[in-house]
Formats: structure tokens, sequence, C-alpha cells
């Protein structure tokens, strides 16, 4: 894992590989979205509306996999003191955040035609919803203890605490009786048909190579400021 | 050494805090199992019956050929079952797409000193079997299944 410590070497793998993952994830997703849309079967009771899964689905499970990174890093931060670890945090805050919002919205859209509501405070709802504000929380303690100078570790311990609402979304089907329907894949078997699975496993992966181009070139941006900064410091130091 | 130590330390210590966060997590979640319930099912109403007027979610699959529509044409009766117990129920409006016999439905209302649960909002529920239309002929065990799973 300290292979990647030192930045030059994690930017002469990450460079290379962003454009490689950012097209592939791109053509996945795209075509995944176009299969969904027009070639997909309408659903037995949902109709069309059954459509907004191949949005809905990889958007909560990246809000889900983009908070369990933060942890991970939080944990590579606080017991490795991984030099990369906090600016990997701060890039995968923002794309979660913004995949979690797009998981509630699509919900709600999918949620006035199906369940007949535009939102209730159901388990699994609720802490979806709580899910996006500890991002929020976590985008303003990691910028501000970036700006103004704190210490990385106070972010991360928020990190790895609010790791506790992951299993709480996954199970608040299973535990609490819900609105939400149970997950429709395990590892026993799906109850989906394949005529719906194969355009969202190829929507879930292709929206999962964007996540990573993204949280890549966010920490590609994160490094280059950090640099600039320390370079301005010296520079002012030196005019003095 | 003494850096792997410290190392070592900070793991360990990271360790037990998860360890406890994750059990007063469980915890906590497992005390929530009846206050953190969306609604519940009618074997719960005929074991711990509510008290009439009490506002109340009732939810579980509503019974094949149970929904009757009453000569105002906007009145509905039908009956929510959970394979233990049956609970009738009545409501006026519209309901939503997926409320159709055989599958899932939550029920908020209150309970009639007559047995009857007047709803006055009626969400559908829908279940994790996802069907395209043209095998929407399942077999009657694949619906014994599906509503066995989805009705706890």
């Amino acid at each position: 894992m300290h292979g990647f410590a030192n930045p030059t070497r994690f930017l002469r793998i990450a460079r290379p590989l962003t454009p490689w993952l950012l097209g592939l994830g791109l053509a996945l997703a795209g075509s995944a979205l176009a299969w969904g849309l027009f070639v997909a079967p309408a659903e037995r009771l949902q109709g069309d509306t059954v459509r907004i899964l191949f949005i809905h689905v990889p958007s909560a499970w990246l809000g889900m996999a983009g908070w369990t990174a933060i942890a991970g890093a939080s944990l590579a931060e606080i017991v490795w003191r991984h030099p990369l670890a906090a600016i990997a945090g701060r890039a995968a805050a923002l794309p979660g955040a913004v995949f979690t919002a797009l998981c509630l919205a699509t919900g709600s859209l999918w949620g006035r035609p199906a369940w007949g509501t535009w939102w209730e405070w159901d388990g699994r709802l609720t802490s979806m919803l709580v899910l996006l504000f500890l991002y929020l929380g976590y985008m303003a303690l990691s910028g501000a203890t970036a700006r103004e100078g704190g210490s990385s570790r106070i972010p991360a311990i928020f990190g790895l605490v609010g790791v506790i609402n992951v299993p709480i979304i996954h199970f608040s089907v299973l535990w609490w009786s819900s609105i939400h329907q149970p997950p429709s894949i395990s590892t026993g078997g799906s109850a989906m048909a394949p005529a719906f699975l194969w355009p969202l496993m190829v929507a879930t992966l292709g929206f999962t190579l964007l996540f990573v181009a993204v949280v890549l070139m966010r920490m590609r941006a994160l490094l280059a400021e950090a640099q600039a900064e320390a370079r301005m410091r010296r520079r002012a130091r030196e005019a003095a | 050494m003494s850096a792997v130590k410290a190392k070592h330390q900070r793991l360990i210590l990271v360790v037990i805090a998860l360890v406890a966060l994750v059990a007063a997590g469980v915890i906590a979640s497992w005390a929530l199992r009846n206050q953190a319930s969306y609604f519940y099912v009618p074997s719960q109403f005929v074991e711990d019956p509510p008290a009439p007027g009490q506002a109340i979610r009732l939810g579980g699959m509503v019974e094949a050929n149970s929904i009757k529509t009453q000569s105002d044409g906007v009145t509905i009766d039908f009956v929510v079952g959970d394979g233990d117990a049956r609970v009738p129920v009545r409501y006026s409006g519209i309901v939503p797409d997926l409320f159709v016999e055989g599958s899932g439905v939550v029920a908020e209302g209150k309970m009639q000193s007559d047995g009857t649960f007047v709803a006055d909002n009626l969400l559908a529920k829908h279940d994790e079997n996802y069907v395209p239309r043209e095998l929407q002929d399942m077999n009657d065990q694949h619906k014994k299944a599906a509503v066995a799973e989805t009705t706890i």
C-alpha cells in the first residue's frame, strides 16, 4: 500500500489510467441507459417507470460505496498516516454525495407513480437521507481542515464513525417492515428477470468506472492545488 | 521498531472503536425494531389490537378476489392478509398504479370498533420481483414464493 505513498508514483499510474476509465465508463453507462430506455421491456406492474431503475440502483450503490471508500481512506489516515489518504477521502466525497442525491431524487420520482407518494419517513428512505447529510458534513469538515490547516485526522474520525450508516441502509428493509422492496439481487440469485438484470449490471459497472475516474481526477486536482500552494508559500518566504 | 508499535497500537484502538460502534449500532437498531417499522402486519393486529381511533399503518398482501367496489364508485373494500391473519379494509379515493390483488399494500388509517380498518391513505408496495409484461403469467408456485418473501 505504501508503494503509492509517493505522489509522483501515484500520478504516474493515475494519469494514463484516467482517460481509459472515463472513456469505458461513459461508453458502458451510456449504452446501458440506451438499452434500458429503448430495448428493455416494460415491467408487469410498474410499466415504463421501471426504467428509472438503471440510474437509481447504480446511484444507490455508488452512494454507499463512496462512503465505504471514505471509511477505508480514513482508516489508512488514522492507522498508517498514509499521505494520500486524506486527499482520497476528500476526492470521493463530492461524487458520492452527487450519486446519493441522484438516488434520492430518482427514487422519489419513481415512488410517486409506483407507491403513490413522493416521500415517506421509512427506514430505507430516512437512512439514505442521513447518508446525504453525512456527505455534506464530511465535505464541510474536510474542506475546512484542509483550508484552515487543521488535522486531517478529524474528518477521518468522522468518516470512520459514519460508516455505521452503510450497513443500516442495507439492512433497513430486512430488519424493519418498509415501503421499500427488499434487495432483488443477492448472493443466492436474482428475483429480477434477465431482461432487466443485464442492462442494470452494465449500467452499474459503467457508473462505477466513471466514479473511479472522477475520484482520480479530483485527487490529481487536489494534489496540484496543494503543490501550487506550497510553491506560493515558499516564494513568499523567499521574497520576505 | 517503535514506529511499528505505534502503528499497531493505533490499529488496535481503531478496531476496538469500530467494534464498539457496530455493537452500539446493532443494539440501537434492535431496540428500534418495532418503532422503526413502517407498518404493522395483520397478525400483529390480531395479537395486540390497536385502540379504535388510533392512527396506525397496516401492511400486507391484498388477498385475491377481495377487492369490491361499492355502489358510489370510489369506495373499495378489500382484505389485507399476511398468511396468518386477515383484516378487512375500506378506502375511498384514487388508488396507486401498483395496487392490485396479490400485491403488497400499506394502508394508513384507523381501526373501527366493528373490526374494519378505514384507510385515509393507501400506498402500494412493490416486491423485489421484476418481471417483463410478457412473462406476467407466472406460475402459482412462483407467485406464492413472492408473496411469502415480501410478507414478514
